[in-house]
């Protein structure tokens, strides 16, 4: 006969336990912002298909103190998960070149430059 | 065990978790800078837009996008509501279901707004 | 973290601190659920957490069951959780610690006795990944099976696994998922798919690329914070679900796979 074993329990709190955890959490819930986003583009689209007014309509409501409110939240989750996800991308994908890995944060880097420049090349397009 | 066929979910998860690292930041903004009117006049007028929208690759590239940004956020979510505590099979599986047929049906109102007639 | 008391001044001259330790036990004869005991033991500025340990089984309570053997974070045995984190003992220097530290045995795994873990996670799972080397052809018979330096260096890192398990206690897809094969299991599948003389990585997918492998996974990241040889399963484990995503859909594409 086989002793006694003591098998220990997740709590379901686990993820509160400390700031790695935390930190994962507040990551993977940023998707529940961005999916909102995407369901934003798709009444956009639906509004500007009703018409001038409609679309006008619809600026009006993203302007509201309540919807402003929302809309810099979701901001910061879509930022924090851009620099979580770049920060990751070198452990995903890494580099030899020659008898040598590629520096993480080179990789990194590269990321955010792209970032940076696709963003830029966003803003100056609407704003042209 | 044999090889499961979870990369069906994975890889638009992981093309869409970057799309969205890429570009949504940047896309909200243009929302926000418009919510407090600091676009130029004309900028997001509905000629503008629906004329920019109306091209079909802009069309067909929106709408790849939208769909993997739901892939993305569905994928996400259902593993976090199993972190969060749902254990049982059962329940995972009505999760699952539920986030994914969340985001099929995302898909299907994207192909909507911007094809259908 | 250094809520430090007032140094003792010992006879030789060396300072030692008082340290109370909340120590995990269960002895499975006669406890039927775990306890906490403790023990105050004066602790030099030198010490790990390991030889705070060692003095309480030689001078206090001989009857503590725990696993150690190089004090030297090669061999890999005595991993626990102290104050909650997954350590080597024998790399967590007191002095980083206050002055109540509460050690346990490493989270998520069975406990067979004390601080005394079941291996079986692990080593089962090793089995299971088919964590060796399958040459893709027959190796040379009179010469060593040579690699270059660019064909080493992608797989290094991952040969550093001493199979301490302390990225299965960081784990919480390890708890949230019986059949999970785990962080060091999978790293070191990834270790020979990675390897030039290796050709086995499609019959190891059949493993690692199943319901109980990487996909489980959702890059928390804790195994490779808490990795003593900074292995990164977590980055390993990335890696196999793109090549094994790419690999699925080549297969659906008719593009033979199985590489």
């Amino acid at each position: 006969m086989s002793a006694p074993l003591y098998q220990p329990r997740l709590p379901r709190g686990w993820w509160l336990a400390h700031g790695g955890y935390r930190r994962y959490m507040l990551r993977e819930l940023s998707c529940i912002p961005i999916g909102l986003f995407a369901a934003t583009l798709v009444l956009a689209l639906f509004r500007l298909g009703q018409g001038a007014d409609a679309w006008l309509a619809f600026r009006a409501a993203l302007a509201t103190p309540p919807a402003i409110a929302w809309q810099v939240i979701a901001l910061g989750f879509a930022l924090y998960h851009s620099v979580s996800w770049f920060t990751l991308a070198p452990r995903t994908m890494p580099m030899v070149v020659g008898d040598r890995k590629v520096p993480p944060a080179w990789i990194a880097a590269a990321h955010f430059v792209l970032w940076l420049a696709l963003s830029l090349a966003i803003l100056l397009i609407v704003g042209a | 065990m044999a090889i499961s066929n979870k990369p069906l979910l994975w890889l638009p998860f992981a093309v869409g978790g970057t799309l969205a690292a890429l570009l949504v930041p940047a896309l909200m903004l243009v929302f926000l800078i418009d919510a407090f009117g600091q676009w130029p006049a004309g900028a997001l007028t509905y000629e503008r837009v629906i004329a920019f929208v109306g091209h079909p690759l802009i069309a067909a590239g929106l709408f790849v996008f939208i769909t993997l940004l739901f892939w993305h956020s569905a994928h996400r979510l259902r593993m976090t509501l199993q972190d969060l505590g749902v254990r049982r099979a059962g329940t995972r599986r009505v999760v699952a279901l539920v986030c994914y047929v969340a985001a099929v049906v995302g898909t299907g109102l994207a192909g909507w707004v911007l094809f259908g007639v | 973290m250094s809520v430090t008391s007032l140094p003792i001044v010992e006879g030789n001259g060396a300072t030692s601190r008082m340290v109370t330790f909340e120590v995990f036990r269960f002895r499975p004869e006669q406890d039927s659920a775990p306890t906490w005991q403790r023990y105050e033991v004066p602790c030099r500025e030198e010490w790990v957490v390991l030889d705070a340990l060692n003095h309480i089984k030689d001078h206090i309570d001989g009857t503590l069951s725990y696993r150690w053997s190089c004090h030297m974070a090669v061999c890999g045995s005595c991993g626990m959780m102290v104050n909650g984190q997954p350590y080597l003992s024998c790399k967590a220097f007191i002095r980083d610690f206050p002055d109540l530290i509460r050690v346990a045995p490493l989270g998520n795994l069975t406990v067979l006795r004390d601080l005394v873990v079941q291996q079986d996670r692990l080593m089962d799972n090793l089995q299971a990944v088919k964590s060796w080397l399958m040459p893709a052809e027959p190796p040379p018979a009179d010469q060593p099976y040579r690699q270059t330096p660019a064909e080493l260096e992608r797989y290094r890192h991952l040969s550093m696994c001493i199979n301490c398990m302390l990225c299965y206690a960081a784990c919480p897809q390890v708890a949230l998922n019986e059949g999970y094969l785990g962080p060091a299991a999978l790293a070191l599948a990834q270790r020979y798919n990675l390897d030039s003389r290796d050709g086995g990585t499609f019959e190891r997918m059949q493993a690692t690329a199943s319901d109980e492998g990487i996909w489980e996974c959702t890059f928390i990241g804790e195994c490779s914070e808490v990795c003593p040889k900074h292995v990164d399963p977590a980055g390993a484990i990335q890696q196999m679900k793109l090549a094994s995503s790419l690999d699925w859909f080549a297969r659906l594409l008719g593009k033979g796979g199985g590489s």
